[in-house]
């Protein structure tokens, strides 16, 4: 087994269903090593579903149900003998609202690190986290003050700072600049340039021309179905599937 | 158009009556409060006759010196003095009962003459009037007393004073009652209910919000919260009666860690049946604040790999704390205030010592309350509207720190 | 520059399940802990039914005469509830009679009428009148309120009466029905009541003919929890309404309540296997059904007959 320091991974045949509703329909795709895959497709679509079974978020969730293969290092993280909560320690997740703990800045950066059993510099750890996502300049000397003080965009950067010091192999974004003004995405949007250097990245956004700027490659879904998969400059200006060519198109979605 | 007939007037009068319907209502409510509170504080002072049942003059080691002016020692020497040679009602065995309460040489100069006056002496109430009264008929009063109790003085009382509360109890007459026995009591009762229900509540709460998933055993373990939420108190005292003081008699008695009580009518059962009592309470308010919390918090957490129990001792326990807290507080208050439960498993209507332990007799502020109000001598009335001043004040202190605490911990949250 | 992340080579082993007593223990723990009030209920229902069953099976006792027997003295042969019952009924109706149109009146006003000057002194002369304690009400019906109706009433008025009591315990309810009332009508949706006003309608009109129906089952609601409360309330009955426990329909005079006899009895020394030690039992399971079947029926309306809207 050749285990580099991140990884992707493989979906085969994945069915989610909450309750009666068949959200994703047998969808198989592979996410590359350290590259940056956007999920693109109108509301409703699957794609938030889809990146929420990733990490096994949707367990929380009573009436999903996700059948299929989704393999990270070789094993099926859905197999019975694995643990949901060590699985979402190696495959991170950003959500749309940022959701900083009501803790100070330092401790929002460090607790789940420590859970985690990191028995290293936490200091350093906190500081180079905050360094890498472009927020230190602005909270180096309030660490100590609660993260909730700081403005979105400003939160949404200490989220992912937060991610990171767990040091994940995977990380999923779930539409992260949805919720922020132009400048604020744009510091973030620049970071997942430097951010694909260590991780697998994984993002969900409904906007277009977000994916177009960042991502390597581009997934299109519609109604749980994965429509078509390439790399991003295929899918934008040379799309084989007419549906693909409608949404990026504009004419619906 | 004209199939319109508006009735403006009519209806602006109808407005204008229901208007004062409004207002009466509100007048009630009001004017019921005011009442209340006036009608207790009338009660709380007066005038009162008192008349001494044996002379001064008799009794007294140094008649020549009027009673104010008596020194401690002679103070101690008249009690002891009259207590040998069985001059007057006081005992030896009185006397001792008294220095084992508190050594005479310990007490101060004020408390051993009251001592005298009320053991020695017996000065006795004869009547008494409400703050009202003696306020608007002071020179009738004055009138009554010369002529009715041509021996005895008038004297403005407060019945309300810092020294009713740290007496003891001791039947018989009004004025020699003090609330000491009593608010040990409650504090004793109202800690071990804390001490049960809160964990307990707390416990029920998280797993009803935070693990238990909808099946029938879970939906019907929360409908009964809810039923017990709305039993009348007075079914927990039977079920206190029937199973701890009762079935469980061997360890709420003490019996069993040898301690020589008879019954299991101790503070230990009666804190039982409080705790019991607001266990539903604690457990809904508890679960109110944790769905409080939005589960954004909760993701965040697994997030980054962290377990359920993780997620709820680090982040949503935290984050409901204060309105936790306040919701107990609350409860702490309702059951400050219960009476019928602690009748029903016998509390003690007179209660020479105070509640010194788990496995003591118990009496509390409301039982006190409703023993004084039974009483048919009208003084008695004074002093159960001090205690129950006692009472509110006590409440009211305790709501208000819970509803500062709340309104602080808002602004604080609303700040960021 | 980048963070080197140590991951074994056996990767099953990597996202394996950790034992984790802690929190399987913690969870046991929190079962335990609901599973308390279970045991409440259990014990609520065999501390009654235990002497309860012994004293419906007392040589002697008649169910004919618990259910048309018209007085209670088990000591000589009279088992019948009745006589407790209507006293409870009638202070409980004194108090209704009393809570209910003021608590509405109060509800409807704080909801649709009160500014919020008015508000914040009315809102908590209101909790300060639901949290006084029982007991205070109690010795306010015998000292204040019985020698008021005595002043007004002369002799007809017994020192111990129904009234009294009624009238007091309907002070002591009126801010719960006042509070669910106010509940009630604040969950009618806004849209309702803009219809109203659009079409010329008064505040009155939209208070009394829109929002008010609209929010019937909140009201019905907090109706029957209040007649709940009033039933099992026990202080103010037993210092106020009398130890009387024959059928009577004199508000006037003295009767007994199921809480005030229970209360009375069991204060006094009485031999645990006397009958009238049974007898408490009998009466405390019935009061505890006649409550639990009004709350459940309460609860009912609440969910069954909540008017949708969205």
């Amino acid at each position: 087994m050749n285990l580099d320091n991140t990884a992707g991974l493989d979906l085969k045949n994945v069915n989610i269903h909450y309750g009666d509703f068949h959200a994703v329909h047998e969808l198989s795709m592979d996410f590359q090593s350290r590259e940056v895959t956007a999920l693109i497709g109108p509301s409703g679509c699957g794609k938030s579903t889809l990146l929420r079974s990733l990490n096994r978020m949707n367990d929380l969730i009573p009436s999903a149900k996700t059948t299929g293969e989704i393999v990270f290092h070789g094993k099926n993280v859905y197999d019975t003998d694995v643990d949901p909560v060590q699985v979402r320690r190696w495959i991170g997740m950003v959500f749309q609202k940022p959701n900083p703990f009501p803790k100070s800045i330092f401790e929002n950066v460090a607790w789940g690190a420590r859970i985690n059993g990191y028995k290293g510099d936490m200091e350093e750890l906190v500081v180079t986290s905050i360094q890498r996502v472009a927020l230190w300049d602005e909270v180096k000397d309030k660490l100590q003050k609660p993260a909730l003080a700081l403005s979105g965009g400003q939160q949404q950067r200490l989220c992912i700072a937060r991610t990171i010091a767990v040091q994940p192999q995977i990380i999923l974004m779930d539409e992260p600049t949805s919720a922020l003004d132009p400048i604020s995405t744009a510091k973030i949007e620049d970071l997942l340039d430097e951010l694909k250097k260590s991780y697998t990245i994984i993002i969900v956004t409904h906007n277009m021309q977000q994916a177009g700027r960042v991502s390597d490659k581009s997934a299109f879904m519609l109604t749980g179905v994965l429509e078509e998969f390439g790399t991003t400059n295929e899918i934008f200006f040379n799309p084989k599937n007419p549906k693909t060519e409608a949404y990026i198109s504009g004419r619906f979605g | 158009m004209s199939d319109f007939h508006p009735n403006e007037k009519g209806r602006k009068r109808t407005a204008g009556l229901w208007n004062v319907v409004f207002l009466a209502a509100t007048l009630v409510g009001v004017l019921s409060l005011v009442t209340l509170v006036t009608s207790l504080i009338d009660s709380c002072f007066g005038y009162v006759v008192l008349q001494d049942a044996y002379a001064y003059s008799e009794v007294s080691v140094a008649p020549d010196k009027a009673l104010a002016s008596l020194t401690k020692d002679e103070l101690v020497q008249t009690l002891r003095t009259t207590a040998e040679a069985d001059l007057t009602d006081l005992t030896t065995g009185r006397l001792r009962l008294l220095e084992m309460d508190r050594p005479l040489e310990v007490r101060t100069e004020d408390d051993l003459r009251n001592l005298v006056i009320t053991e020695v002496l017996k000065s006795e109430i004869k009547k008494s009037w409400s703050l009202m009264e003696s306020l608007s008929q002071a020179p009738a009063i004055t009138e009554f007393q010369k002529s009715r109790y041509p021996d005895g003085h008038l004297a403005f009382r407060s019945w309300l004073s810092p020294e009713f509360l740290t007496k003891a109890q001791s039947g018989g007459k009004a004025e020699s009652n003090g609330l000491r026995g009593a608010i040990i009591g409650s504090l004793w009762i109202i800690l071990i209910a804390i001490v049960i229900a809160f964990p307990i509540g707390l416990g029920s709460a998280i797993y009803l919000e935070e693990y238990a998933s909808d099946n029938w055993l879970n939906r019907l373990i929360q409908t009964n919260i809810y039923n017990l939420a709305g039993v009348p108190s007075i079914i927990y005292g039977m079920l206190g009666l029937a199973i701890f003081v009762r079935l469980m008699g061997p360890i709420t008695s003490g019996a069993i860690f040898g301690v020589q009580d008879v019954n299991g009518r101790t503070v230990f059962s009666a804190g039982l049946t409080l705790g019991i009592l607001i266990l539903p309470i604690i457990i809904i308010n508890a679960q109110e604040a944790l769905k409080a919390i939005p589960n954004s918090l909760r993701y965040s957490s697994y997030g980054v790999g962290a377990t359920k129990w993780q997620t709820i001792w680090h982040h949503v326990i935290p984050a409901s704390m204060d309105r936790i807290l306040t919701g107990t507080v609350f409860a702490v208050s309702r059951a400050i205030g219960e009476t019928a439960p602690l009748v029903v498993i016998g509390a003690s209507a007179f209660l020479t010592l105070d509640p010194s332990g788990l496995f003591s007799k118990f009496t509390t502020l409301p039982i006190q309350i409703f023993t004084w109000s039974q009483m048919a001598s009208p003084e008695f009335r004074h002093v159960a509207a001090a205690a129950i001043v006692v009472l509110l004040v006590l409440l009211l202190g305790l709501n208000a720190v819970a509803i500062y605490f709340r309104t602080g911990i808002q602004k604080a949250k609303d700040a960021l | 520059m980048t963070p080197e992340v140590k991951v074994s080579e056996n990767v099953a082993a990597l996202l394996k399940k950790p034992l984790r007593p802690g929190e399987d223990f913690i969870q046991v723990l929190l079962v335990a802990c609901a599973l308390v009030s279970v045991l409440t209920t259990v014990g609520i229902i065999l501390a009654l039914l235990g002497d309860a069953l012994r004293f419906f099976a007392t040589p002697g006792f008649s169910w004919w005469d618990f259910l048309t027997g018209t007085y209670w003295e088990p000591g000589s042969g009279h088992f019948g509830i009745l006589a407790l019952i209507t006293g409870t009924l009638m202070t409980s109706l004194v108090a209704m009679v009393v809570a209910v149109p003021v608590g509405m009146a109060i509800g409807i006003y704080l909801s649709e009428y009160a500014s919020a000057r008015v508000s914040r002194v009315l809102k908590p002369v209101l909790e300060i009148l639901a949290g006084i304690p029982s007991i205070v009400y109690g010795y306010f019906a015998i000292n204040f309120v019985t020698p008021s109706l005595q002043a007004m009433m002369g002799d007809l008025v017994k020192p111990l009466n129904a009234l009294s009591a009624g009238i007091v315990m309907g002070i002591l309810i009126l801010p719960l029905i006042a509070s669910m009332a106010e509940d009630a009508l604040g969950a009618v949706p806004k849209s309702l009541k803009q219809a109203g006003f659009a079409m010329g309608a008064t505040k009155l009109e939209v208070a009394l003919h829109i929002t008010l129906p609209a929010a019937t089952s909140g009201i019905v609601a907090a109706i029957i929890l209040g007649l709940s409360r009033a039933i099992g309330e026990t202080m103010i009955v037993a210092l106020a309404a009398g130890s009387f426990p024959r059928v009577s329909f004199n508000p006037l005079g003295s009767v007994d309540t199921m809480t005030g006899y229970i209360v009375r009895t069991s204060g006094g020394d009485i031999p645990q296997t006397s009958i009238e030690y049974m007898g408490i039992f009998a009466i405390g399971l019935t009061l505890f059904l006649i409550t639990l079947g009004l709350n459940m029926m309460s609860r009912r309306i609440i969910e069954h007959f909540r008017e949708v809207y969205e």
